[in-house]
């Protein structure tokens, strides 16, 4: 008996408390005590996952009593425990930051009491793929966490949402069949679907065979993580969605997809067969994708488009196939994760602070709520890789391991990984100028919020109850906790990059993983390298 | 492992007009082609379990010619229940989108329109404005030959606050005349530059005129 075989309470905790809180749907302050509450248990279960996988290394969980190769197993390896620990850390921060907003509008109508229960869906679907070790368990891990998104991303029902999520549901529905057709083309070529198994089994297929299933494969992931030319829709949905949800949809699920990626790269399909068309891909994704963001005025679209271009990152890192790359492509995914859900926290709080997300509507923010421009600044600097911060720390792993490999190529994506790194800089620095530093009055269309507001804090202290409504305590509470978070990324970024380092190790070794689910007399077959690699 | 031919073009012909009805407009035939691409997906995994007919594994000797591959048939199962909840979502918000807009059809973004038509000509980066744009009141040379002085920031630049920049110099040059846009006008004019519909801005050589 060991801890990590408590594995399956990370999934059936949240869609548990799910169902408590759907039962509750009438008491929205029980409702709220049992999601925080059970989000809060799974946090600590997974920290516990995280310790235990640690000391004593990749751990499978076998379901309803079939073994490996033909039943479901749930694999615990350092990359997916610190995937976990990430993501529900950053999930219960939203939540509470979620149920901060609902208590200061004061909306217990109900189209919002199915927040609770769609959101702990939400939670458990990316739960199961982060532990899946099964591609169609994968796969039914991504609708799960898919179809509580639709719902997510239309709550409320009102024009725009409406027409971002047509959008948003059917490429992701088009993504899903394709995944899908992978799926039954790898049970057709294999005849199996455990990953530990295939890992084996596809690399004794002919090599068009096996270009064909990554390809399929990996533009599946790619649409759903949003790598270049697959990124169109994200831009276009996520920021009508209310904020929290936003901010959870940016942190968790692209990384999904990104995750999903890794496991193809170096499970399934190890050595370095699409590395070159990978590598373009990240290019365009970086470059292509601030691009975009240097033409928005409206902040979140503007951090979409940072999004999609940051994924950029964490593709070159996974396109190196080596420690290096990978160790800092993991490490950028959980930095990134905690920022970009911060970031699009406070861009929250400045909808609600200064009226308006659009920096052509606001100004002077920085006067107004001091707090507020210091929870912005930081992880926006953060995010732009400027030195102290973990995404300088991730940024120059990156391109220590591209300098590392050598190739031209390699040098051509460091140059662009700098490039973009400027120009999100250019991008924040943009929004800050506009946003927190110029006079409310400058702002080409200020909004009567900023304008107001000042003129009634002279009136005297009867004004002040007014502030606290504007920015709730809780909100700001969990957007402190997630500043603070990512902070903390940057002061243990060594203990850190060390267990990014190690996972990254056995994830390109690949026989702790095969063994721990088939057994430890397996032949781990040695990874064919066209290339030669490093 | 033997496949039924039927199945197979049944499979082809349902994706060719899956494919087709999801590049429509119209969102119910979006709706059709989805519903259209997830069966054709079902026919293809069915097809991954062996020939039509067979008994499922019932000894551990059958060869693998011999028996029907139970497996596949469980996905299936499980992926029509998935698409049936996808269908009946994407059926809600179709009726929501018809309440709503009292359109069947994919609606445009309007941000994006918006974005697609801004000029690429910015009132606040590109124009000239002669005017001192630092905290310190200096004499400067503008760019039209004369000197220029900025006379009021002083009045209020004890109160200390604003970045260097853009803040100071509009209030500032209330009732003062600058070149922006290519002509002459009134500052207050300048400031409001960027509004919809304004006039003030000059087409210049690169578009700007809407």
């Amino acid at each position: 008996m060991n801890l990590a075989s408590l594995a399956p309470l990370a999934v059936v905790l949240p869609i548990l408390g799910a169902a408590l809180t759907f039962m509750l749907i009438r008491h929205s302050r029980a409702q709220r005590a049992v999601s925080i509450a059970l989000l809060s248990l799974t946090l600590l279960l997974e920290c516990l996952l995280l310790a235990s996988v640690w000391d004593g290394g990749t751990f499978a969980v076998t379901l309803g009593g079939w073994l490996p190769p033909w039943g479901i197993v749930l694999v615990v390896d350092q990359f997916s425990s610190l995937m976990l620990v990430v993501s529900s850390a950053v999930s219960l921060a939203v939540l509470v930051y979620a149920t901060g907003q609902g208590m200061a509008d004061g909306d217990q109508d109900a189209p919002v009491s199915i927040f609770h229960p769609t959101y702990l869906i939400l939670v458990a679907g990316v739960s199961n793929a982060f532990l899946s070790g099964d591609l169609f368990n994968l796969y039914v891990g991504f609708e799960i966490l898919l179809t509580a998104s639709y719902v997510l991303m239309t709550l409320g029902g009102t024009g725009p949402r409406i027409r971002a999520g047509v959008t948003y549901v059917v490429v992701s529905v088009v993504s899903s069949v394709l995944f899908l057709i992978s799926i039954a083309m790898v049970y057709g070529a294999t005849g199996t679907i455990t990953m530990a198994d295939l890992a084996i089994k596809l690399g004794e297929l002919d090599q068009g065979t096996r270009t064909l299933l990554h390809v399929m494969l990996l533009v599946a992931f790619g649409i759903k993580a949003a790598v270049f030319p697959l990124s169109f829709w994200l831009p276009d949905s996520y920021p009508t969605a209310p904020a929290p949800v936003t901010a959870v949809f940016a942190g968790l699920l692209t990384k999904v997809g990104v995750y999903a990626m890794v496991r193809t790269e170096t499970l399934l399909f190890p050595g370095d067969s699409l590395n070159t068309p990978l590598m373009v891909a990240a290019l365009l994704t970086m470059v292509v994708g601030i691009l975009g963001a240097l033409a928005q005025s409206d902040i979140k679209r503007l951090l979409s488009f940072t999004l999609v271009s940051h994924i950029g990152y964490m593709v070159f890192g996974l396109a190196m196939s080596s420690v290096a790359g990978l160790g800092a492509a993991v490490f950028y995914v959980v930095h990134h994760i905690t920022i970009q859900t911060s970031l699009f926290l406070v861009t929250g709080l400045i909808e609600r602070r200064g009226g308006s997300s659009s920096v052509d509507r606001l100004g002077g923010l920085a006067k107004l709520s001091p707090l507020l421009a210091l929870l912005f600044f930081v992880p926006a600097m953060n995010l732009a890789g400027i030195p102290p911060f973990s995404g300088f720390l991730g940024k120059v792993g990156l391109m220590q391991a591209g300098v590392e490999l050598g190739t031209p190529l390699a040098y051509v994506l460091v140059i662009g990984g700098v490039l973009t790194s400027l120009l999100t800089l250019l991008a924040v620095a943009r929004v800050w100028n506009r946003a927190f530093w110029r006079r409310p009055s400058d702002a080409e269309h200020p909004d009567p919020v900023l304008l107001a507001t000042p003129a009634a804090r002279v009136t005297g202290p009867g004004a002040k109850p007014n502030t606290v409504t504007l920015l709730p305590r809780t909100m700001v509470g969990s957007t402190i906790g997630l500043v603070v978070l990512g902070v903390g990324l940057t002061v243990f970024a060594g203990p850190l990059f060390m267990v990014s380092d190690q996972a990254a190790h056995d994830m390109l070794d690949r026989s702790s993983y095969i063994q721990a689910v088939l057994g430890e007399d397996t032949d781990v077959p040695l990874v064919l390298t066209a290339g030669g690699g490093k | 492992m033997s496949v039924n031919l039927t199945l197979l073009i049944v499979m082809g012909a349902l994706y060719a007009c899956g494919i087709y009805l999801v590049l429509e407009r119209s969102l119910t035939r979006v709706l059709l082609g989805l519903m259209l691409l997830a069966n054709s997906t079902n026919l293809l995994i069915l097809a991954t379990g062996g020939y039509s007919g067979l008994a499922p594994l019932y000894s551990k000797d059958t060869a693998a010619g011999d028996y029907n591959d139970p497996l596949p048939q469980a996905l299936i199962l499980t992926s029509i229940v998935i698409s049936f909840a996808v269908t009946s979502f994407m059926l809600g918000i179709i009726y929501r989108t018809w309440v709503l807009a009292r359109r069947d059809e994919i609606q445009d973004d309007v941000e994006d329109l918006r974005v697609a038509e801004t000029p690429s000509f910015d009132a606040e980066d590109d124009s000239e404005v002669p005017a001192e744009t630092s905290e310190f009141p200096l004499t400067m040379l503008g760019t039209d030959g004369h000197s220029v002085s900025n006379h009021s920031v002083s009045n209020d630049g004890g109160t200390g606050h604003g970045g260097p920049g853009e803040s100071t110099s509009n209030d500032g040059a209330a009732g003062t005349t600058l070149l922006a846009g290519g002509r002459e006008m009134a500052a207050e004019q300048a400031a409001s530059e960027e509004k919809p519909g304004s006039t003030n801005v000059a087409p210049g050589p690169e578009g700007g005129g809407k």
